[in-house]
């Protein structure tokens, strides 16, 4: 039971990443393959924040009387990473608009063929 | 053991909302359904003690990227009913699911040598993470150490991600930026061969 617990997260973790992936290779919709990306991207976020967690600590803010804390690095480094995605994901929808104007659809199967057929 | 269960729950409802994800065909509850998985994540993080970072998902995944992903679906949508619809797939994926079933299991039995959830013996935990803990209030003052950490130790780090950003503000301009113009001429092109 306490195995289960203790890994319970990750597995879910998993779950999500595998999720995020599927979405990412078999969906042919665009925006459909930007939010799976996105999905994954949020599972790796679990993963460092699950690593940093400490059994009966506190949120990294110094305070008195307060002996244990969470790993504050995992934290900074998916602040970091939260951000990029933002920025990575608007450069996605960005180029998703370029490509509705300039194929009228924007999926994956349509486009091939338009890309073909000239 | 009240923070375990929510931590439970939350992790389940996550894996409900994604699933749901990949199964909806409609775009714009997809996105919608995003914009809750979001704020279902950084319900998380505070369980899991990192309220900066629930802060930053709150505000940026199901604030900001719900937003642009919105702003995205009014201009690609089709042109007739139903508007937000994904084109039904035209053959079965059944490599990709053997891809994912594969990789997950590989990452699935990766877990059994990780540490357990919130173990205070963790290496993770005991090298360097200790010493912020220890020197950040006395070194910079400020006694929120993931800000300390992100804006003092690690400043040019910090630079770095506003290089990312800014660069990737330029590259979306300069993609949709210019579009009015770009319509302008075909429509002025447009006109001259209905002219001629």
């Amino acid at each position: 039971m306490d195995f289960f617990i203790g890994h319970y997260n990750y597995w879910i973790v998993i779950i999500l990443m595998m999720v995020g992936l599927y979405t990412v290779i078999s969906r042919g919709n665009l925006i459909k393959k930007i939010i799976g990306l996105n999905i994954f991207q949020v599972s790796v976020f679990f993963l460092y924040i699950s690593l940093g967690a400490v059994e009966g600590g506190a949120a990294p803010i110094i305070a008195e009387g307060v002996k244990v804390y969470s790993n504050p690095l995992p934290h900074v480094l998916i602040l970091t990473a939260i951000v990029v995605g933002v920025a990575t994901t608007a450069l996605a929808l960005a180029l998703v608009v370029r490509i509705k104007e300039s194929y009228g659809t924007i999926e994956e199967d349509e486009i091939h063929n338009l890309d073909h057929s000239l | 053991m009240i923070d375990v269960l929510i931590d439970i729950t939350l992790l389940a409802f996550l894996a409900i909302t994604s699933i749901a994800i990949l199964r909806m065909t409609n775009l714009f509850a997809t996105v919608m359904l995003y914009g809750i998985f979001s704020l279902l994540s950084a319900g998380l993080f505070v369980v899991m003690d990192a309220p900066d970072v629930a802060f930053t998902e709150a505000a940026v995944g199901a604030g900001i990227s719900t937003v642009l992903m919105l702003a995205t679906l009014a201009l690609v949508k089709r042109p007739q009913r139903p508007f937000y619809e994904e084109a039904p797939r035209t053959h079965r994926a059944w490599l990709p699911l053997v891809v994912v079933v594969v990789t997950g299991s590989a990452l699935i039995y990766g877990t059994w040598d990780i540490p357990g959830f919130g173990a205070a013996d963790a290496p993770a935990q005991t090298h360097v993470a200790r010493y912020y803990i220890d020197n950040a209030m006395p070194e910079t003052g400020v006694p929120n150490v993931v800000t300390a950490v992100l804006a003092s130790y690690r400043g040019f780090d910090t630079l770095g991600e506003v290089t990312v950003i800014f660069t990737a503000a330029v590259a979306v301009l300069l993609l949709i930026g210019g579009r009015r113009s770009v319509k302008a001429d075909k429509s002025k092109t447009q006109e001259k061969q209905d002219e001629a």
